[in-house]
């Protein structure tokens, strides 16, 4: 009944308009249309100051409401996001300036310029000059941009610092999971054909030694240790995703069969950011950035960032995936060695 | 046979050059069927209004599929029987589903980029104005032209088809990247869907071909006596332009659905490697799903010039005409075109900033990337100095243009974020990059074809527009817009990603509901608005009031040198000569100097 009422008032609404815009036609041609055409072209050249500026006010209100909800400069939680912050604002304030004098000066113009019988447009067809200046300073301006730009960025996607902590994170129709390389600090080799939502979820190829000491995380957060970088090893099992990182101002993308990495150094620990955002419902989330199915919108990770003793708490609770891949070769539950040295069982998950 | 007789009076204006040789009853009449006149025509004017028409079709069902997703975002939590009614299971109980959803979002892209801003703008534009405005009776083929537009009903009617199967439409956003859009296992809208999606774009691509070569051969070959290169029309320039980006981009794009429908279809891997989907291990290793994101955006970007530039070449126009002024710095404007042209061949891979690319080589697109500010600076300096001290009418069409100037200018700035990678870190695929590309790309290339439309809307169909609607469509269309797109970048700055149907469960990003709901209601009224438009379009056609005199806007173009209803061949006599540039306004102490008047003894130099 609503959305009857609605249509109703709309076509009502319509024909009036319609039946009015018709009558002014009628009545311009009564008048005489050079009469009419003068009319509304003085009312058109008010209304454009009009929108000039109450265009400039609503940015201003804009501002004002919306202001607050964005992730505000200085809030970024990882080293890299202070550069982007820096180059956010770096822009805003070029591109601020430009955008109030050009749309001042185009609404300005079309006020002043209107229709007038008392004055003739001005012959003015090219200035080499002025183009020469207008062409330079946006150059000038944009190369303040491009230098400060590729500068943060070769920053940011540069190596990682050789102590880093190492996480791999891979995505899947909707979902992430995350492995800690363990105390040798390798990642162990995985094959996808190997995968085994059940007994291998990553498709880790157990003769890799190197993982047999590999936590195998999921269902719950990433944990990160504050002040200390990390870097990130992507990959994902069946479509592109991405691993956004609004609070830390990062993204990167997860494509399947080509990993990729990024890394950075989370500054805030997930306590500090619940106080300085009075929210104490916040946690550092992770975001699916790329389009990769129906449940895109829902597929949601976080991340806890700790202090060094919090995390190796939280660590020294977590088992080793192999083991929990191969509870009979886990020294701590099987007393009896012969099983322990039964190397052949390794194999059943290929 | 007396039917026949009825169409030889009715034809009694048309000239057809084709059939000079033969077939010619010595007055230059010529037999046309209703058939030929109006469905398999060979007229470029006619071709022009049927892409038009088509665009404008398009237009609506695209635009409803956005006021759709809309109210799914406006309103997560509420119910809409009337959905379930018309849209069944893909709209249970009133609410849109996910999958439904993100079919809506990927229709709504791929209709409005390619089916209406592309085919519809430039089809439309380029095919009226080249041969009225260059002094040639036709295309240089005639032929070529008309399957054109039926390589783009054939699309068209394709893609318009994949909507009503059980599986549904296409559903991996409007640039379709695999392995989303190559696994039937990972979407249902990478089913059947997928595939007519890519089969109605290899038809679309076909047609843009068709279209761009004898666009190009036309003005390279067929300009009046006197029409050298630089004193063709800056819309007939910004034609050619975008004419050379599409026969070079599109048939990068082709090859890169034709990889994916090989992917999807032969058991290739040209795009799959190392995949699991919904549990089943899939045999194909070695392809990289990035390489077609490369193929893809090597359409992609040009695209967003294809669909900028006939618009950025029509407001240069009407700015000038109704500014009753010269455009400003002609050679400087093709310059600039000149320079966007080459640069959106070099720009594409500032789309995957994030994919993992060699940061070096992503240093090399910034700038390439930011490059591209300079020809647009030039542009908008340009067009600001066209209006000053002109002495400006307010035509709906004027309005328009000076409406695509704002819109290019906050859009273009909001580039200069998304192209410098060090942002585009943290704002790619967010509700940002939403705004920019709806406000440059989106609303300013529908403003240069509103304006277009508005402008030569009387050597289309011998009326006018009326004015008063054009008013109430255009004020409540720049409105709107800014109201629907302005706030959208505040939610990119909170990091808010893309096609996110429901951001309840986000504790990051659930703070603009309010705002959710506002843009949703305003779209609602803006795409009202556009339904009125479309009635004063139809209705125009028919009651309009009628035009008068040859040249309504006090021209210099060659268009207006024809008929007001000119019939197929455009000049009933000798076609005009050119003496002069299109932009002589206010020389001398003249209103204007149209470009067949030779240039007097007296004449000032400029």
């Amino acid at each position: 009944m609503q959305t009857f009422f609605i249509v109703a008032i709309l076509v009502l609404g319509f024909l009036i308009t319609f039946q009015i815009a018709k009558a002014s036609e009628y009545v311009a041609v009564i008048r005489g249309e050079e009469r009419s055409r003068k009319q509304s072209n003085k009312i058109n050249g008010f209304l454009l100051l009009v929108f000039l500026i109450l265009g400039m006010i609503g940015v201003y209100y804009c501002n004002e409401k919306l202001g607050g909800k964005i992730l505000q400069f200085g809030s970024s939680a990882s080293n890299h996001g202070v550069l982007i912050d820096d180059m956010i604002k770096i822009t805003l304030i070029i591109t601020g300036i430009v955008f109030v004098i050009t749309q001042f000066l185009l609404f300005w113009y079309c006020y002043r310029y209107q229709e007038s019988d008392t004055r003739k447009a001005y012959f003015f067809p090219h200035n080499n000059k002025l183009e020469i200046i207008w062409t330079a300073i946006p150059a000038i301006a944009l190369t303040v941009l491009v230098g400060f730009g590729i500068m943060y960025w070769f920053r940011i996607t540069g190596d990682a610092p050789s102590g880093a902590m190492q996480v791999e994170v891979t995505g899947s129709q909707f979902k992430w999971e995350f492995r800690y390389p363990g105390s040798d600090n390798i990642l162990g080799k995985k094959y996808y054909r190997n995968i085994n939502e059940a007994t291998n979820p990553l498709g880790q190829v157990w003769e890799d030694s190197t993982n047999k000491d590999d936590i195998y995380v999921s269902g719950e957060p990433m944990h990160l240790v504050v002040n200390k970088p990390v870097k990130l090893i992507i990959g994902a099992k069946d479509v592109i995703h991405d691993v956004g990182l609004p609070h830390f101002r990062l993204k990167m993308d997860a494509v399947p069969g080509t990993p990729t990495t990024m890394w950075f150094i989370p500054t805030k620990t997930s306590k500090q950011m619940k106080e300085e955002t009075q929210n104490p419902e916040f946690v550092y989330e992770i975001s699916c950035d790329q389009m990769c199915g129906q449940g895109h919108w829902s597929m949601r990770g976080e991340i806890i960032v700790e202090t060094q003793e919090e995390f190796d708490q939280w660590m020294a609770g977590k088992k080793p995936r192999f083991l929990v891949s191969f509870p009979e070769l886990d020294p701590s539950a099987v007393k009896d060695s012969a099983a322990a040295a039964k190397p052949l069982a390794l194999n059943s998950g290929k | 046979m007396s039917d026949a007789t009825v169409h030889v009076q009715q034809g009694a204006a048309a000239y057809d050059l084709h059939h000079d040789g033969h077939d010619h009853d010595g007055h230059g009449h010529h037999h046309q069927s209703f058939i030929s006149k109006y469905v398999f025509s060979m007229d470029h004017k006619t071709i022009g209004k049927q892409f038009l028409i088509t665009g404008i079709i398009w237009a609506i069902i695209g635009g409803l599929f956005s006021v759709l997703f809309r109210l799914q975002l406006g309103f997560p939590n509420q119910t809409f029987p009337i959905l379930e009614t018309f849209f069944g299971h893909h709209a249970k109980g009133g609410q849109i589903q996910p999958e439904f959803y993100y079919a809506l979002v990927t229709m709504h892209g791929t209709v409005l980029v390619f089916f209406v801003l592309t085919a519809g703008l430039s089809g439309t534009f380029a095919n009226l104005l080249i041969p009225l405005q260059i002094g040639a009776r036709d295309m240089a083929s005639p032929f070529l032209n008309m399957l054109s537009y039926w390589f783009f009903v054939l699309a068209s009617i394709i893609m318009l088809s994949s909507l009503f199967i059980e599986t549904g439409p296409a559903s991996g956003g409007w640039t379709m990247y695999p392995p989303l859009s190559a696994l039937g296992q990972a979407s249902q809208g990478s089913k059947a869907g997928a595939d007519m999606w890519l089969i109605s774009m290899a038809m679309f691509i076909v047609s843009s071909l068709l279209g761009g070569l004898n666009y190009i051969s036309t003005i390279l070959n067929m300009r009046t006596k006197g029409m050298s290169m630089t004193r063709l029309p800056l819309p007939v320039w910004a034609m050619f332009f975008t004419a050379v980006l599409g026969v070079l981009s599109f048939p990068v794009l082709l090859s890169g659905a034709i990889l994916l429908l090989f992917d999807r279809n032969l058991g290739t891997s040209f795009y799959l490697s190392d995949i699991v989907v919904a549990g089943e291990v899939l045999p194909n290793e070695g392809g990289s799903a990035i390489l077609y994101q490369h193929l893809f955006w090597f359409l992609g970007h040009p695209e967003v010039y294809i669909i900028l530039l006939p618009a950025m070449g029509m407001v240069s126009e009407i700015l000038s005409v109704n500014s009753r002024k010269p455009i400003f710095g002609y050679m400087a404007m093709l310059g600039s075109l000149f320079a966007i042209a080459i640069l959106a061949f070099l720009v594409w891979a500032h789309h995957m900033f994030v994919t993992g690319l060699n940061p070096f080589l992503g240093s090399v697109f910034v700038l390439l990337t930011l490059l591209i500010a300079v020809p647009s600076a030039i542009k908008v300096f340009n067009w600001l100095t066209t209006l000053w001290r002109g002495n400006i009418r307010f035509t709906p069409a004027m309005l328009f243009a000076i409406g695509f100037v704002s819109l290019f200018i906050s859009g273009g700035l909001t580039g200069i974020f998304l192209g410098n990678s060090t942002i585009d870190i943290h704002l790619h695929d967010t509700m940002f990059v939403v705004a920019h590309f709806h406000i440059v790309m989106g609303v300013a290339s529908f403003f240069g074809m509103f304006a277009g439309v508005y402008h030569w809307f009387p050597k289309m169909f011998g009326r006018y527009l009326n004015n008063t609607l054009g008013y109430i469509h255009f004020w409540v269309t720049i409105i709107g817009a800014y109201l629907i797109f302005w706030p959208m970048h505040y939610e990119g700055l909170a990091g808010v990603p893309r096609r996110y149907l429901d951001k309840s469960i986000w504790v990051s990003f659930n703070k603009f509901a309010s705002l959710g709901e506002m843009i949703t209601i305003v779209s609602i009224i803006v795409f009202a608005v556009q339904l009125m438009f479309v009635f004063n379009f139809f209705y125009s056609i028919f009651k309009g009031r009628k035009v008068t005199t040859p040249n309504p806007w006090g021209a210099n173009t060659l268009e207006w040198t024809t008929a007001i209803n000119p019939g197929h061949g455009n000049w009933t006599g000798e076609i005009p000569e050119v003496h002069r540039w299109p932009y002589d306004y206010a020389k001398d102490g003249r209103d204007f100097i149209p470009q067949t008047e030779p240039v007097g003894e007296n004449e000032s130099k400029h």
